[in-house]
């Protein structure tokens, strides 16, 4: 993952009285009535922290979800609230702070996963996760996004479409080489299509065996297909880094290739988060309801399973499940890898918190894009590493590449022998002939 | 004018007044922002999101398994305190007696003995609220003065209700005058702090619910 990236700046300074209104200004200009309504409700009872693996793994107050949103609460309050006027006329609530911002950062990003078992534990219903990534928003417009990694890769997919700044030309290149490379014909940059599958950045680094089976699964059901290289890597990791323009540019670049051809449905890769946003947020950026659906691949799959239009050998395999939040527990397609799994004969053992109760992998939210926070992140995969123990399976199954990669790294850091494993390619190593 | 006249006339007046005033500008100052349209094609039809709403309200009061255990305390005290001061408003006979003569509606009474008992209960979980909200790490950093003041608008009428069931430390009159002045200072804070939770409750599940069942997500 680290090619191709420059080393990461100093650390920042305490944001000064520019960057401070920056932040206010991006915050303020969240706060439409559900996040006024969540922000008014929260009865501080302290349970989103018993759903969240980082103060569950540490026992620090510090790590309570809804406490790592401090700033975007002051600033709704002081602001925004029915009685702002009262809290700034008395000084009852103050104004943030350089040092404050600077203390939160690590809170808002390194420490938070965006997987929403805070928003499923509240007794109030509010959606500590979404009020996550509205914060991070004024965070990223002071300029005040983790300097490394993240910030980094967010500021080259701004600029270039791909956080690895990839150009069409070199994503060409990849995309016949790795159908070479695995024995399957791609077709790339058709002028019609009916489906237009989209890649994860981290595929095309680490798991390039994904693309390939994502093509032999749309020739064996013999679809018009095609990867569009004017809008390919919907990893958007704008997204989590909380750069509004990025996210709407890498989207929109992605909706204009799909419709340039004609796409009726545009496929999700595994990775959570891009689903997320070209499911949900897309058809904001859009201006309007997108003229194609939006499918991540285990619905895709699923789906196909179900109507015949893909057929599997049985694998007779025994296996646990790892399922991506924002595929599963955010996204509403829970079912789908388990019916999948059920297709190919595999005898599921379910984590002890599993499908809309289970814990993230510990790099979501971009965590696992942020140098800094690689020993809080394998402290908190610890959970994970306990639950897949205790099914006694040796095998992990997984449809977010985000997922694998911080699973495959969080057994390197700890000498763990349990394989992990992409469902996607499960699937395509096991299409009838 | 005697103090339980200035309670019952005048006091209960202004509390009526500043209750609904500011509970008017508390939920028009919210809704009255701008909502950003969802343009992506919902997973539920628009009955299926209502539904999904409804049901959330009454879902979230009970934690799902995988939670359960791990905030024990957090559920037990609660719900005591929940349900028991459910139960001293609507099943104590002077409380309905205040109600039908309100709106004309009435309902048999649970047996005074019942009602002091669950006072003592509730009273009992309130103490034990207060005491982990200062003693628990994560509680403790999250509680501001307006949690503070809450309990004790809350713990006042509950206290004085107890005591005006027994007629203790005061005559009938100064007890109920007490009783009836410590609701309406909880009615005057209601819309200006925590207190709102129990009218917010319904329209934060609420909302949640709509959204999660546009998107299939879990609730």
């Amino acid at each position: 993952m680290n090619a191709n990236i420059k080393p990461p700046p100093p650390a920042a300074k305490t944001p000064d009285a520019g960057q401070v209104a920056l932040a206010m200004q991006g915050f303020v200009s969240d706060f439409g009535p559900t996040a006024a309504l969540a922000l008014e409700s929260c009865v501080h009872c302290g349970r989103c922290a018993e759903a969240c693996q980082f103060y569950v793994q540490t026992n620090e107050a510090k790590y309570t979800p809804i406490h790592k949103i401090e700033p975007f609460k002051q600033a709704y309050e002081r602001e925004v609230s029915p009685f702002a006027f009262a809290y700034r006329m008395l000084g009852l609530v103050p104004k943030v702070t350089g040092a404050e911002l600077e203390t939160w950062q690590s809170l808002i990003y390194d420490s938070c996963n965006m997987c929403g078992r805070c928003s499923l534990i509240c007794p109030m219903g509010i959606d500590i996760a979404d009020l996550v990534e509205q914060a991070r928003h004024g965070m990223f417009e002071a300029g005040l996004a983790p300097p490394d990694y993240l910030g980094v890769l967010a500021e080259k997919e701004h600029a270039t479409g791909s956080p690895f700044g990839l150009s069409v030309a070199k994503f060409q290149d990849m995309l016949h080489a790795i159908g070479a490379a695995h024995g399957v014909a791609m077709h790339v940059d058709e002028a019609r299509a009916d489906i237009v599958p989209t890649v994860s950045s981290i595929d095309l680094k680490t798991y390039p065996g994904s693309m390939a089976a994502i093509a032999r699964i749309l020739n064996h059901m013999g679809a018009s297909w095609t990867f569009r290289t004017d809008g390919f890597d919907a990893d958007n990791v704008s997204l989590t880094a909380g750069d509004r323009a990025g996210q709407r540019t890498t989207t929109l670049g992605i909706v204009r290739a799909a419709i340039a051809c004609q796409a009726k449905t545009l496929l999700m890769p595994e990775c959570g988060h891009s689903f997320t946003e070209m499911r949900w947020e897309a058809a904001n950026a859009f201006g309007k309801e997108l003229p194609f659906r939006v499918m991540q691949i285990t619905e895709f799959l699923a789906e196909a399973l179900s109507e015949g239009r893909i057929r599997v050998n049985k694998v007779h395999q025994k296996a646990t499940y790892h399922d991506a939040c924002q595929v599963s527990r955010r996204g509403g397609a829970t079912a789908a890898p388990r019916a999948i799994l059920k297709a190919l004969g595999v005898e599921l053992h379910e984590l002890e918190d599993s499908g809309d109760e289970g814990w993230c992998c510990g790099g979501g939210g971009g965590v696992a894009l942020i140098n800094r926070a690689a020993p809080l992140r394998d402290k908190v995969f610890q959970i994970k590493r306990r639950q897949v123990e205790a099914t006694g399976m040796d095998t992990v199954y997984t449809s977010c590449s985000g997922c694998r990669q911080t699973l495959d790294h969080g057994g390197k850091a700890t000498q763990w022998n349990k394989s992990v494993a992409s469902l996607l390619e499960l699937v395509a190593n096991n299409l009838k002939d | 004018m005697t103090l339980l006249d200035f309670a019952r006339g005048i006091g209960l007046q202004i509390a009526m007044l500043v209750l609904i005033v500011g509970l008017c500008w508390r939920f028009s100052a919210i809704l009255l922002l701008r909502q950003r349209p969802q343009l992506a094609l919902s997973r539920a039809s628009l009955l299926g999101q209502i539904a999904g709403g409804a049901a959330m309200i009454f879902s979230r009061s009970v934690p799902r398994r995988s939670f359960r255990r791990r905030i024990g305390i957090s559920i037990l005290l609660s719900t005591i305190f929940h349900v028991g001061l459910f139960t001293i408003i609507f099943g104590g006979a002077p409380h309905i007696l205040v109600i039908h003569q309100l709106i004309g509606l009435s309902w048999t009474n649970l047996p005074k003995g019942v009602v002091v008992i669950i006072s003592g209960l509730t009273l009992a979980a309130m103490i034990a609220m207060l005491i982990r909200r200062i003693v628990h790490p994560v509680m403790r950093l999250l509680s501001t003065a307006d949690d503070y003041l809450t309990w004790l608008f809350v713990f006042l009428p509950v206290v004085t209700g107890i005591l005006l069931s027994g007629e203790t430390i005061a005559g009938y009159e100064t007890l109920l005058a007490l009783h009836i002045l410590s609701v309406e200072m909880m009615m005057i804070w209601l819309p200006f702090g925590k207190l709102m939770h129990g009218v917010l409750v319904i329209a934060s599940r609420g909302t949640m619910g709509f959204n999660f069942a546009r998107k299939g997500a879990a609730t």
